[in-house]
């Protein structure tokens, strides 16, 4: 099949509709506006709904109304949207509803600015919203693999039973690639015994709920919850690694970042220094077993992010103290420069010296 | 012997949680008895509120979702676009529907969401110890007005059946009362009436109970009934505000 080029933001809306979404639920923000424009044309031609909210929350609780009955259902903000979200988020993953969350990230903290940036991975993979809870975290790093993981969101998400934020920035979402979208097929959505869609021929009853009012029953649905969560770490890591083969030194980015990290590694293999990359693509469950696999060759980590050093945590984590992790950021919009990276990572392999 | 009076088959056979003279469990009965009588139960759906309601999920034997606070007609939107030929109702608390779900509640209104709210006005937050509420009345004491509510510190009480009736998306807004045998009648009536907007697919309905809260008034049941009567009532005028064009 020919390939077409396609806007990141409009690759996630396509990817959607391939994966059978058929509801959006979702308030104007920038860097993310394509994604509704080419969705409010695109779910009335698949016969699906695109519904403009009144503001972030009441997105993310249009989306548990929707999930509850069965759809598949999505939402999709930047930053600050997605800190209005982060109750509803909340109460999704406690009432085990499966749905796909797109953060296309921003400067901040605060209003910020539009510029992309990495600086949500905290609110992502740690929490955000209140309780012991888990969403799955992809990032992707190019538009194909935009339209690819989409419908990987979706499968797990009902898999699990568990929310999924798929995590870009603005360089992802503006940019346009070439992409495979494939032919259109049947998507193939999994029952849902547990919706409630009304009793209709005497069902028995379903209850879409996160309260358990007595501690004892609470716990039991944390230590349920902490199961599955356990279940996907063990399963579900994803990464890629680009020339780790003898690398001394390994890169750790993701999304736009490694895309920059990518290039260096190139310009330092033909220099010969032993330089490689590993790219999550799972910010959650963070790939540690890709971080061991390269625990014993290599000499050193450098995390490459756009923040002030968020994931460089998990793979400080993930490394346990064998190996040093070093970081280099940039922040509130800006893009790391390849020179830069390059300079730092000279810098490592020379001990310190510039 | 014929039976002339028995339990609504959309209620569960258990016991309320809710305090001695508080009326809410006449507002479940009511609700419960209009979708028996519409036999509408196997196409029903209840959104629950966080407040003294919140368990109304287990009272109501249809399916349910509990939702967070203020966010009920959020969701009611969510079920009901995907579900469009079900009976969808939420039931909120004036807490949950007057200061933290005011957006939600308008644009529902604003969009004509086909579905039924009921709305339970005992001017106090209850569940949470008695704090004022966005309808409490002026000069009300509660736990975070011991003075009475002030309208220069507080300002005025909300009248929410008004202010939604307004909006073109409103199809039927009606305050009712459950202070004597009278107005629970009529309160019914109105009941009925929303749910039949919705079944005729005609838009966004709501009814307003005014309800008593003994318990955080620090009044026995029947004074409570009273108070209701002496003073809600002289705020909060009964009545349907908005009602279709076409007869029900």
């Amino acid at each position: 099949m020919a390939k077409i080029l396609m806007k990141g933001n409009e690759a996630i809306g396509e990817g959607a509709v391939r994966a059978g979404c058929r509801y959006f639920f979702g308030y104007p923000i920038t860097p993310q506006s394509e994604l509704p424009h080419y969705l409010a044309k695109r779910m009335p031609e698949v016969g699906g709904l695109y519904l403009q909210a009144e503001s972030e929350v009441a997105s993310i609780n249009m989306v548990f109304g929707a999930a509850g009955a069965g759809a598949r259902v999505m939402t999709s903000s930047s930053g600050p949207g997605i800190s209005l979200m982060q109750e509803g988020i909340s109460y999704l993953a406690g009432a085990e509803l499966p749905c796909v969350i797109v953060n296309m990230i921003r400067g901040g903290p605060g209003l910020g600015n539009i510029a992309p940036a990495q600086s949500d991975y905290f609110q992502a993979t740690k929490g955000g919203g209140h309780g012991d809870y888990r969403l799955i975290v992809l990032a992707p790093a190019s538009v194909q693999e935009i339209i690819d993981l989409m419908q990987d969101a979706f499968d797990l998400s009902d898999k699990y039973r568990n929310p999924v934020m798929l995590m870009g920035d603005g360089v992802l979402g503006q940019m346009m690639e070439p992409v495979e979208i494939g032919a259109e097929r049947k998507a193939e959505l999994p029952e849902k015994p547990w919706a409630a869609t009304g009793r209709l021929k005497g069902k028995e009853k379903k209850l879409i709920n996160s309260l358990y009012i007595v501690p004892e029953n609470c716990e039991a649905h944390n230590l349920k919850l902490d199961k599955k969560y356990s279940g996907i770490k063990e399963a579900e890591q994803r990464w890629e690694e680009y020339r780790t083969e003898g690398a001394e030194m390994v890169l750790v980015a993701f999304g736009t970042s490694a895309r920059i990290c990518k290039s260096v590694v190139d310009i330092c293999r033909e220099e010969g220094l032993p330089v490689g990359l590993l790219r999550p693509i799972t910010l959650w469950p963070f790939p540690e077993k890709g971080i061991n696999g390269l625990i014993e060759s290599v000499k050193s980590f450098l995390t490459v992010e756009m923040n002030m050093g968020q994931m460089i945590e998990d793979v400080k984590l993930s490394a346990n103290g064998k190996k040093p992790v070093f970081f280099y950021g940039r922040a509130g919009g800006m893009i790391p420069v390849a020179r830069d990276i390059y300079n730092e990572v000279k810098k490592i392999l020379n001990g310190g010296a510039a | 012997m014929k039976k002339v009076f028995q339990r609504p088959k959309s209620l569960k056979d258990m016991p309320f949680h809710y305090c001695p003279g508080c009326t809410h469990g006449i507002a479940h009965r009511l609700v419960a008895e209009v979708i028996d009588e519409l036999d509408i139960f196997e196409k029903t759906i209840a959104v629950a509120p966080v407040g003294c309601s919140v368990f109304c999920y287990e009272y109501f034997d249809c399916d349910a979702y509990q939702a967070s606070h203020g966010r009920a007609p959020a969701v009611a939107t969510g079920i009901k676009r995907v579900l469009s030929d079900r009976v969808v109702f939420t039931y909120q608390g004036d807490g949950d529907l007057a200061a933290i779900g005011t957006g939600e509640i308008v644009h529902a209104a604003a969009r004509g969401e086909n579905f039924t709210v009921i709305f339970i006005n005992n001017a106090v937050y209850a569940m949470t110890g008695g704090q004022m509420a966005p309808t409490s009345l002026l000069g009300q004491k509660t736990t975070t007005t011991p003075f009475g509510r002030d309208h220069k510190l507080n300002g005025s009480p909300v009248r929410m059946s008004e202010m939604l009736s307004v909006l073109d998306g409103t199809a039927y807004a009606a305050r009712v009362s459950l202070h004597n045998p009278a107005n629970v009648t009529r309160a019914r009536k109105a009941i009925k009436k929303a749910f039949e907007v919705q079944v005729a697919g005609l838009g966004f309905s709501m009814v307003e109970v005014l309800s008593a809260c003994p318990t955080n008034w620090g009044l026995p049941p029947l004074k409570a009934l009273k108070w209701l009567e002496d003073n809600m009532l002289v705020y909060y005028p009964l009545g349907e505000f908005k009602r279709p064009a076409e007869v029900i």
